[in-house]
């Protein structure tokens, strides 16, 4: 009885429109067909997938697919470095001394506040190229051995776009830093006073209430809008392809212009997108079950 | 009974503290001997749980003096530490650490901040957990126990860290009428074993069974201090008087 009311309504308001829907992609469809005259054809696409290697008779990733490796790659190292950096400024937000407080408050409003292109384009010009040559990044490539290479090829990909790579990681963690310090920062905030109470009455430092009391509590609860900071962090790594890291979106762009496919092209990417995302969200989703199950 | 007359093992005087413009405690001197067990009863906003909470500094106090232990209250961090290590407390609302089972919950202070080994650590708090007669719950999460179980595992909590003194802030305040004999026993166990208590409680009962001296505030002073015979038969103050009637009614 009691599940008739959970049942989806159905109502003259949801037939309008649905009716409405269907009539706008049917326009678009029709105008695409008819006006633009536009012939699909999808038959060049595997080519920029996979290319047929003479040298080594065998099938090596191309233009596409090492975009889409690059991303991946890029998001990885992004996502790693941005919650590191996201934790230490999260907590530092909710310090109470001064100068870590006032410092993380404004490294995330000078972020938050400057659209994400002007930054890209500000840190890559003033920051990165100075960070990369200190770490010693550039000449990384030289100093590597064979195996060293290898290695490094497969956690960061190509060696000889090694600083351009990392430009890309930085740039992409500490934008999104800034937003999971707030994360964290709300996480830290939403535990209750009562459990700090309750950890320094048994004597605890300030610094073990956090570790052992306050972070670990926060930490299972910023998990969903942590995860969902994640999938935006993917999406928006295709705005480092302005400063010519060759990733997914650059990529695209690139055979776009060479093949005059547009259409396929960027409708295939954006399908690439939505799966890479998509199933980054059911892989948290399963996490969040899963740590929910484990305390009871 | 009262063992070091000469040497109290709470000395608080002329104690003052403000929330804002409000003044919470008014010039209060108290003194506890080891061994001794204070009732502090009062209507609500009296300053009787701000009072405790002075002991292990979860309020600073801004004007006199609160010295523990021989340890005097002030800005340095370490004597604050040792203070807090020294001195148990048990919440209203329990705040039991959920992410923790049971024992882990009893067994973080001696490993974090007694550096015993964590076998040590866990073989203490069953101890403990048998005390309070709990042992079977071990290894559950807090979120599963009811409220009185929770209260008798914050007290486990605190009795791991063998402190010298406990403070009790309104223990049963938050539980279900049937759940609060069953956490009154642990303590009246606790009160028999010797450990010097501050207990802020309405339970009149357990006042009378256990309490070496009453304390009555109102409006953030102390207003009558007595042993809970002449406390609950002849209250010197009208203020004493009236609450007692109202509180003693039902």
């Amino acid at each position: 009885m009691s599940r008739s009311t959970l049942r989806y309504r159905w109502s003259w308001v949801d037939s309008v429109v649905l009716l409405g829907i269907i009539g706008f992609f049917g326009f678009i469809g029709y105008r695409v067909d008819t006006v633009l005259v536009y012939q699909w054809d999808w038959g060049f696409l595997p080519g920029y997938l996979f290319r047929w290697d003479e040298e080594t008779q065998s099938l090596l990733p191309n233009l596409l697919v090492k975009g889409l490796l690059t991303t991946l790659r890029l998001a990885f190292w992004s996502i790693i470095l941005a919650t590191l950096i996201g934790f230490v400024t999260g907590m530092m937000r909710t310090s109470r001394r001064l100068f870590p407080k006032a410092f993380s408050r404004l490294y995330v409003e000078l972020i938050r506040n400057v659209p994400p292109i002007v930054f890209i384009f500000v840190f890559y010009f003033f920051i990165s190229s100075q960070i990369i040559p200190l770490l010693g990044l550039d000449t990384l490539d030289q100093r590597l051995g064979p195996t060293g290479q290898s290695v490094v090829e497969l956690l960061f990909g190509p060696v000889s776009l090694l600083s351009n790579t990392f430009s890309g990681i930085f740039c992409l963690a500490l934008f999104e830093a800034a937003y999971i310090t707030e994360i964290v920062r709300s996480g830290i905030q939403s535990i209750s006073s009562g459990q700090r109470e309750a950890a320094m009455s048994i004597g605890l430092s300030r610094w073990q209430q956090m570790r052992y009391v306050v972070l670990p509590q926060a930490v299972q609860r910023v998990i969903p809008p942590l995860a969902g900071q994640f999938i935006i962090l993917i999406k928006d790594s295709s705005i480092v392809s302005l400063i010519s890291i060759q990733e997914l979106t650059f990529l695209t762009l690139e055979v776009a212009n060479s093949t005059q496919r547009v259409f396929e092209v960027w409708v295939f990417v954006a399908g690439v997108y939505f799966v890479l995302c998509y199933s980054c969200a059911l892989i948290f989703r399963r996490l969040e079950m899963k740590l929910d199950s484990s305390r009871i | 009974m009262k063992e070091n007359i000469s040497n109290p093992i709470i000395e608080m005087s002329g104690v003052s503290k403000w929330f804002g413009d409000f003044q919470v405690l008014k010039d209060v001197s108290l003194r506890v001997f080891s061994g001794e067990r204070v009732v502090v009863c009062g209507p609500s906003g009296s300053g009787k749980s701000t009072l405790i909470r002075c002991i292990n500094r979860l309020e600073e106090h801004q004007e006199g003096r609160i010295i523990v232990d021989g340890i005097e209250l002030d800005q340095d961090t370490q004597h604050i530490n040792k203070v807090r290590s020294e001195v148990g407390m048990v919440f209203q609302q329990f705040n039991l650490f959920p992410h923790l089972t049971v024992l882990e919950n009893c067994a973080l202070g001696p490993v974090k901040v007694r550096g015993h080994s964590k076998k040590d650590a866990e073989a203490l708090a069953m101890e403990y957990l048998q005390r309070v007669r709990i042992p079977e719950q071990a290894a559950k999460y807090p979120g599963s126990l009811s409220g009185g179980q929770q209260q008798r595992v914050a007290i486990a909590r605190s009795l791991c860290m063998q402190p010298r003194i406990m403070l009790f802030d309104e223990p049963t305040s938050a539980l279900d009428p049937e759940m609060i004999k069953e956490v009154l026993d642990v303590m009246i166990d606790l009160a028999e074993s010797g450990m010097t208590m501050i207990c802020v409680t309405h339970e009149m009962g357990f006042a009378r069974t256990v309490a070496h001296q009453m304390v009555f505030m109102d409006e953030g002073r102390i207003i009558e201090r007595s042993p809970p015979a002449q406390f609950f038969s002849e209250p010197e103050h009208e203020r004493t008087k009236l609450f007692l009637s109202q509180i003693l009614s039902h």
